[in-house]
């Protein structure tokens, strides 16, 4: 049996060394040399630089992580006590922007958000002032709350479903309001699923660059673009860009990790 | 008398236009221990659920103490619920399940922890209140749901077939600690089985339901000794159900033969249900008794031997202490108290008449019963 075993797993595990773990390990060794070739911590010491970079990321990606929970949480309640014909097309209608390529979407974003896009269009012709949101940090927070709110949405509304109506009744038997029985049952139980909604939208939104780049307009320079510039831009430095990668790496292991540590108890945090 | 607490009257549901409940009147009294009794879809759990506030009434109306509750909402209602599936909260420890409601109901911190430690020593589970729930036997779990239930001091406890998920020897075990509680606390319990035995163990009052409609309503004995028509006589313990005629006061026929029996008041040449109880029929020598068969099966029971009798027209379950052999031929024999004379009625209303006696299961939990293999030989 466990021979068989090994040999139906063969085929992931030389893929997963091929290109995970050799590739993890070129980004190590990467960002631990210079471009003599030796051993060196100066790529890490040069990160210092782009503090502002990195503080830009990680507050736009928690801007745009809350928004998803503000926007995303509710309708998951809401579509939880609906019927099972309203929920599956509700869904549909979640869902369907993520069939169409990213890439369409955001460029879709950068000509409704224009100066003179759709949205200052409509604006001066309700005779009401004209925005300048294009090329702004708004412009890509909101782009990446369009794209990733489902990923939020989808989790949250999967723990809630899961919930035992029985237990919704024993806590309304117990004397519980609508209120309270969300405060003290729906609300922790769906904790897990907004966890995991927490991470999936964090985790790209940190990492973005295609969305900084086209609603920020070069402006809002974001790890993603940092990373970017050092492998495909005139600055080439693989070096500097794997310390960076690397770092970035290490964050969203912290913080996936002190996740699973507040969802302790409860169903484990799904992870990427 | 005692005083009434619940009342239904002309209590009606329909879901998407299956009626579930047939215009059922139900009067519960204070301190009762009352069972609702019935096959699956019967329409018991649907009466436990107007009363706990989770469905309204189509039509008719619900009291309590006197009150019309039929908009009341469960949270606003003096009834605690013990579910079906224990329903507990799983993010939650013992301790804070048992103080949920009276943590809503805002007491003092010391009083609360006071009932709690109270209820769940009524309950057994003293020491346990930091456990986390999922940590718990199914047992453990049921015991906590009644304690939940119970610290609220309710007027009324409503238990949905509390004992259903549990292995029978726990489940005899709980049956008699549930009646002790609802002695010492003192408050009414309505409780939905399907389980005949536990209902005849446990209530005060047994009201057997079928096809949403209240078939009897009586205490245990009433039920058992006299059921009111040969669904409640089948389902309430096991019964031989055959048809037959009453000729006139005290003389009926059946099985191919004419009976003296003390039954009166029926029309003359009235069709009939005759309920003969298993441990009633004596088996006899061939020529002995009054009927004559073959022996198709004998199980061994336990406490007695279930046996088949074939004969014509009709196959007898007999129960008795001693066993004759398969393939023998016997008589047997049935006094005029034995034979139990029925009106038969229309069981199966609103075109119900899928269902026949057979396929309603009488006691779903037999086949956990042990089961020695078929003796051969006289038996004990």
């Amino acid at each position: 049996m466990k021979r068989r075993g090994g040999l139906l797993t063969g085929p992931y595990i030389v893929w997963m060394a091929l290109f995970t773990i050799v590739p993890m390990l070129l980004v190590v060794w990467f960002a631990f040399t210079g471009e003599d070739g030796r051993l060196t911590l100066d790529n890490f010491a040069r990160l210092l630089d782009y503090g502002a970079v990195f503080w830009r990321s990680l507050g736009l990606a928690a801007i745009a992580t809350v928004a998803c929970f503000v926007i995303g949480y509710p309708l998951a309640y809401v579509l939880s006590r609906e019927t099972e014909a309203v929920r599956k097309s509700a869904m549909l209608l979640i869902m369907l922007p993520m069939w169409i390529n990213m890439l369409l979407r955001t460029y879709a974003w950068m000509s409704i958000l224009e100066n003179n896009g759709l949205l200052n269009q409509l604006l001066s012709f309700l005779r009401l002032p004209t925005l300048h949101i294009i090329n702004t940090p708004a412009a890509v927070a909101l782009g990446m709350v369009y794209n990733y709110l489902p990923f939020m949405v989808l989790p949250v509304l999967t723990v809630m479903l899961k919930i035992d109506s029985s237990v919704i009744e024993a806590a309304q038997d117990l004397g519980g309001n609508q209120a309270t029985v969300f405060k003290r049952v729906i609300l922790p139980l769906s904790l897990p699923g907004v966890l995991s909604g927490i991470t999936m939208v964090f985790v790209p939104s940190v990492s973005t660059f295609i969305i900084s780049k086209l609603l920020g307009g070069g402006k809002t320079l974001l790890l993603g673009d940092l990373i970017e510039m050092q492998f495909l831009g005139n600055t080439y430095n693989p070096y500097l860009g794997s310390a960076i990668a690397l770092l970035m790496m290490v964050i969203v292991l912290i913080s996936m990790a002190l996740m699973n540590r507040f969802g302790e108890g409860e169903e484990e945090v799904v992870v990427l | 008398m005692k005083k009434e607490l619940i009342r239904l009257v002309d209590c009606s549901m329909a879901f998407d236009g299956e009626i579930v409940l047939n215009a059922i009147n139900l009067t519960i009294h204070d301190k009762e221990f009352l069972t609702l009794l019935g096959p699956s879809g019967c329409g018991k759990t649907t009466t436990l659920r107007i009363i706990g506030g989770f469905e309204t009434p189509s039509s008719g109306d619900i009291f309590f103490g006197g009150e019309r509750i039929n908009d009341v909402p469960p949270h606003r209602r003096r009834v605690n619920t013990v579910f079906q599936k224990y329903a507990l909260f799983p993010h939650l420890n013992v301790f804070e399940n048992v103080a949920f409601g009276l943590r809503i109901a805002k007491l003092p911190e010391q009083e609360i922890e006071e009932r709690v430690h109270g209820a769940l020593e009524l309950v057994g589970l003293k020491g346990y209140h930091r456990r986390r729930v999922h940590q718990l036997s199914g047992g453990q779990q049921q015991r906590v749901a009644i304690a939940r239930a119970v610290v609220n001091r309710p007027q009324v406890l409503l238990l949905d077939e509390p004992l259903g998920a549990l292995d029978l020897k726990l489940r005899k075990e709980m049956q008699h600690e549930l009646k002790d509680i609802q002695q010492q606390v003192g408050i009414t319990f309505v409780y939905v089985t399907h389980d005949q035995e536990e209902a005849l163990t446990m209530s005060d009052t047994v009201v057997v339901m079928n096809y949403g409609n209240i078939q009897q309503i009586g205490t245990p004995v009433d039920i058992y000794n006299e059921p009111i028509n040969a669904f409640v006589a089948d389902f309430i313990g096991e019964s031989n159900i055959i048809k037959g005629v009453m000729h006139k006061d005290h003389d009926v026929s059946f099985a191919g033969r004419r009976f003296d029996c003390v039954d009166v008041g029926f029309d003359p040449e009235q069709p009939v249900d005759v309920v003969v109880r298993p441990e009633d029929i004596r088996i006899t020598a061939p020529d002995a008794g009054q009927l004559r068969g073959t022996v198709n099966s004998v199980t061994f029971k336990g406490v007695f031997y279930e046996i088949y009798v074939d004969s014509p027209g009709y196959e007898w379950m007999i129960h008795s202490t001693s066993a004759p052999k398969v393939g023998d031929e016997v008589g047997l024999s049935l006094t005029p108290e034995d034979i139990h004379v029925m009106d038969r009625p229309d069981l199966f209303p609103q075109g119900a008449e899928a269902m026949t006696m057979e396929e309603i299961d009488p006691s779903p939990y037999d086949e956990e019963k042990e089961e020695a293999p078929v003796q051969d030989g006289d038996g004990l």
